[in-house]
Order: structure tokens, then C-alpha cells, then sequence
């Protein structure tokens, strides 16, 4: 780390809140969805996966960083929510040497690499899940439930069958780790909204453009049960409410906050409704991440007394 | 004779158009899927680099300065269409795994380069050496990439299986990590092998080895196609690029 900060005009405020404090709380907050996720998958032994993938993230972040001489920010706890963010994105029944590779592949290629903590340029947790989709495609996208294997909810919903959104709300349905349960999900966002880790903007914006986009091109006009199902399927509440709302990967102008959501609540109904598969929230985001810069470029906000692109 | 060895060692390690000179990335990120699409492009390429080289260096002193670029075209061009009907009539299972890419080696960058810095103002043998050179660099590299992205895109080696584990009673075969024949795995073998290379050099560099550096610019920089971009400061600026000054400062 260099000393050069940019410091912004006074006032300013000092506070105690760290890194690691941040991401404990994140890890907090994903605690409901991977408790419920563990339970709910009992039978496929989900809490190895959980376990593994977590390790993994965790160790070669340890081992990157002893190899490459640098100090070890394995106690900012952010790689343990990158691998906890990837496993609660696998199925469960995907072997466990496969959450590994996309748990090294998510620490040390996208973050590492670029530079460690704030340096990367996506998410590493839908990174390493994007790099096991095109890996993996078929174990990527075989999901069993209680013993029994079949299409998720989304995909139903696709191929316009109907579907029980009260099961869809409670989670036990097929489906990742730590997207079934969206009320487990709810719960453990409602604490990091009242502890004020992330902003409402983002997930705001992404879910109200997503459901517009649905109501004008889902073909269903505006249909309660149809929108509510595609809210509570796939992985969008845990996109929207955990991984969407990465500080190092979302914009930090208020504007450019809500652009950012707009961007991603189009692209995974673009993805979702026109696409060849029935789940797009992963490809939306961490293309949208690429937006960020851009983004953040065309949002700056304006310092008091400065003409318009920074004059006097 | 030194010349024409010195330009194949050029060619294959000093200025080896894929992973010093990033030239063709192309063909290079495009046809790698497996190690024989490596080895049957950087061959086509080097036939025509060959050829062309030779008949650049022939005619160099009858093309006119301000039409140089449409003959070199139209010479490469003749080049890549022997190749093409050549491949398509004695090898159809490559020719239809290359595709696009073959007709394509018309404006392969590493072609008209050499055509232009090298052929164009160089005599006939030491500009068939350095094809050969460059050629057989490129397809060295390219046959790297297409080891690697085969074996691990699909768990094979130029088409054979790799042989599953056997453990007593268990049998581990290999499952293949299908990212790597795809267009991301070009980008990620590609680097990792750039960085592997330039990871040799340098530690070849602190145990006081000679190391080759990149000349890049032996013509000068005046009538380099990338001075805009380099700015007189290319890599190995200290040793190579001060002599290129004192020359033009003669030539001046």
C-alpha cells in the first residue's frame, strides 16, 4: 500500500469502521442463506462444498501471498467471503474438487493478480462461478433436490410451466447452495442494510429496472405471480442484495449507483427472457462490473463553486 | 552465413513474433484449440512468410516507396492463395479446423512487419532466413499455446487421450476443463506463458547470463512503423536503441 490518498473537501468524518470489520458483517449477513442452504440440501452433503470451497479461497490467498512475499490479508476476512459468495453459487452436488479450482481461480486470478483487495476489476466470487459455468456447463447446471434431479423453478418458469412461488419465497426448492431461501436471504440483507454496510441505491434500482423490464417484455403485462416468481428464482435476490453491492467492483457516486443498477436489472431480463439460458443475474453483474469505471467517469459529481467538466 | 543463423535465432527466441513482439495474436488466440491447429497455422504461415520475404527482397529495388503496401498485399496475397487451394486438396481435415483463418494470413501483421521492416530493404537470403526464423518462432509459439490449451481444454495430446490413473480399483480419468479450448483460455494460457517466459529471462539476467535482448528496431526508428507508439524507447532502448540514434544521427 502507498500513502498517496486523495483526499477529498472538508469536512471529514473519522470512524472505526474497517475492512474487516465490513466484511464480518457480510459474513454475518450471508449466515441465514448458508445455514438454510446446508439444511436444505442435507442429502447432498452441501456443508462439504460450503467447507472446501470456503478453505480454498482462504488458503491460496495464504499461500499467494507467502509465495509472492506480500503481506498476508487473509484477517480482512475478504477472500472467506469470496468463497463463501462462490459456494452459495454451486450447485450442491458439484464435486468438491471443482468448487476448489473455482475458488483458486477466483482469489488468485481476479483479485490476486490485479492486485489484491480494491484492485479487482469484477467480482471474484461470480468470476470463479462464470469461469466453473463454462467449464463445467453440465455439472454446473445439475440440480437435485431431495434425491430427485430436475429442472430449477426459473427454468420451468421459462418454459412457461407454472410454478409454486410460495416454495420459491421459503427456498425448498432445486436450485445453488444460497439462492433457494429468499426470506433467508431478506433476513440476513435486512441486517446489513440496518447496519448500514450496503446501499439501498444499488439493489433498488436493479430489482425496480428488472421488474419494468419484465412487465414490458416477459409478455405476461403486469402479473403479480409472474414477476413475483422471477424475483424469488434464480440467484437475483442473492446477486442484488450480496454481490452486487461489492464495494471494490459497485460505483461510489450516488448517480452512479442507481446507473449501475439500471444496467444490471436490463441485462438479466435481456439475459433471463431472451436468452438461451434461464439464469443471466452472474454474466449481468460482472459485465456491469466492467461498466463501473465508465460509469464512475460520466457520474462525477461536481465540486461546489466549479463550472460544468471541472472549470472555474 | 553468420547473418542467416543469427536471423533464425531472431526469429525463434530474440524477437519470436508471439511472446516477445505480440504480433498475429489473431490466428494465435483464435486457431489454438489444439496443438495440431498450432503447428498446421504456424507452418502455413511460415511457407508464405518464406515466400513472400524472398519476393519482397527481389523486387525491393522495383516497388515504388508510395505503392509499397499494396504490392506487398498483392504478393502475400498470391502467397496465401497457393496455400489455401494447397491445404484444402492435401489436408481437408486441417484445412476445414483452420477455416476462416487461413485466408486471413494475407493481413497477418508478422507478414507485411517483416515485409516491410526486414524484406523490403534487406538482400535475398538473409530475408529467407529471417521467414524461416520468424515463421518457425511463430509456430513454436503457437504449438505452446495449443499443447497446453489441449491438454487441459480437453484432456488430450495432438488428439491422443490422456491415459487415466489407476489407483488399485480406482480409476481417475481426467475430466477436461473445457474453459481453455474456448476463447478465455487463449487469453489466460497465452500470458501465463509470456509471463513464464519473461520469468527465464530475468532470472537467466540476475545470474549474470547474457540474455538476448529484443532489438526491435535494427532499421532505425525514422522508418518504423511503431515509432508513434514507442517513442524511441522500445525495450532494450539502453543497449540497442542509443546505437540506432548514433546511427541516424550519421545518416543524417
Amino acid at each position: 500500500m502507498n500513502e498517496k490518498y486523495n483526499v477529498s473537501s472538508s469536512p471529514h468524518i473519522r470512524d472505526r469502521i474497517k475492512s474487516s470489520n465490513i466484511m464480518l458483517m457480510v459474513l454475518i449477513g450471508l449466515l441465514p442463506a448458508t445455514l438454510f442452504g446446508i439444511w436444505n440440501f442435507r442429502h447432498e452433503n452441501a456443508w462439504i462444498l460450503v467447507v472446501v470451497t470456503t478453505a480454498a479461497a482462504v488458503l491460496s490467498e495464504l499461500i499467494y501471498e507467502l509465495l509472492m512475499h506480500k503481506p498476508v490479508t487473509i484477517k480482512d476476512l475478504s477472500a472467506a467471503v469470496t468463497g463463501l459468495l462462490l459456494a452459495l453459487n454451486l450447485p450442491p452436488t458439484l464435486p468438491w474438487w471443482m468448487g476448489v479450482i473455482g475458488a483458486v481461480f477466483a482469489v488468485i486470478v481476479v483479485k490476486q493478480l490485479f492486485g489484491g483487495l480494491g484492485q479487482n476489476f469484477m467480482n471474484p466470487a461470480l468470476a470463479g462461478r462464470c469461469f466453473l459455468l463454462i467449464s463445467f456447463t453440465s455439472q454446473m447446471t445439475y440440480f437435485v433436490y431431495d434425491g430427485v434431479t430436475g429442472p430449477t423453478p426459473l427454468a420451468n418458469l421459462k418454459s412457461g410451466e407454472a410454478v409454486d412461488t410460495m416454495d420459491m419465497l421459503i427456498g425448498n426448492i432445486r436450485g445453488t447452495i444460497g439462492e433457494t431461501s429468499v426470506i433467508a436471504i431478506m433476513i440476513g440483507a435486512m441486517f446489513l442494510i440496518l447496519m448500514g454496510v450496503i446501499d439501498l441505491r444499488i439493489p433498488g434500482s436493479y430489482i425496480v429496472s428488472f421488474v419494468v423490464f419484465i412487465t414490458i417484455f416477459g409478455g405476461h403485462g403486469f402479473d403479480p405471480q409472474y414477476i413475483t416468481a422471477h424475483l424469488c428464482g434464480g440467484g437475483l435476490m442473492l446477486g442484488a442484495w450480496f454481490m452486487a453491492t461489492d464495494y471494490v467492483t459497485s460505483p461510489i457516486t450516488s448517480s452512479g449507483k442507481i446507473v449501475y443498477g439500471i444496467c444490471m436489472g436490463l441485462l438479466t431480463g435481456l439475459f433471463r427472457l431472451f436468452g438461451g439460458t434461464a439464469e443471466g443475474v452472474s454474466y449481468a453483474i460482472i459485465i456491469s462490473n466492467l461498466l463501473v469505471p465508465l460509469i464512475e467517469k460520466v457520474t462525477l459529481p461536481r465540486p461546489f463553486g466549479f463550472g460544468k467538466g471541472g472549470e472555474k | 552465413m553468420n547473418k542467416c543463423i543469427e536471423r533464425i535465432f531472431n526469429g525463434l527466441v530474440k524477437e519470436n513474433p508471439t511472446f516477445v513482439l505480440m504480433l498475429g495474436m489473431c490466428p494465435t488466440l483464435a486457431v489454438t484449440t489444439s496443438a495440431v491447429n498450432g503447428v498446421g497455422m504456424g507452418l502455413s504461415t511460415t511457407a508464405v512468410l518464406i515466400m513472400s520475404n524472398m519476393l519482397i527482397s527481389m523486387l525491393r529495388k522495383i516497388i515504388p516507396d508510395s505503392v509499397r503496401m499494396p504490392a506487398f498485399i498483392v504478393v502475400v496475397a498470391s502467397f496465401v492463395t497457393i496455400v489455401d487451394f494447397l491445404l484444402e486438396g492435401f489436408v481437408p481435415s486441417l484445412y476445414d479446423s483452420l477455416g476462416l483463418y487461413i485466408p486471413l494470413i494475407v493481413v497477418n501483421c508478422i507478414i507485411l512487419g517483416r515485409a516491410e521492416s526486414y524484406a523490403s530493404k534487406s538482400p535475398v537470403l538473409p530475408s529467407i532466413f529471417d521467414g524461416i526464423g520468424m515463421g518457425l518462432g511463430f509456430t513454436v509459439g503457437l504449438t505452446c499455446i495449443g499443447i497446453v490449451r489441449e491438454i487441459i481444454g480437453a484432456g488430450q495430446i495432438f488428439g491422443m487421450d490422456l491415459p487415466a490413473v489407476r489407483i488399485s480399483s480406482i480409476v481417475l480419468e481426467y475430466e477436461p476443463v473445457a474453459i481453455f479450448v474456448q476463447a478465455p483460455g487463449a487469453f489466460l494460457v497465452l500470458s501465463c506463458l509470456v509471463a513464464a517466459q519473461n520469468k527465464i529471462k530475468n532470472n537467466l539476467a540476475k545470474k549474470g547470463r547474457k540474455v538476448p535482448k529484443s532489438a526491435g528496431c535494427a532499421e532505425g526508428c525514422a522508418s518504423c512503423p511503431s515509432h508513434g507508439i514507442c517513442g524511441g524507447h522500445p525495450a532494450g532502448y539502453e543497449t540497442a536503441g542509443k546505437t540506432d540514434e548514433k546511427k541516424e544521427q550519421e545518416g543524417a
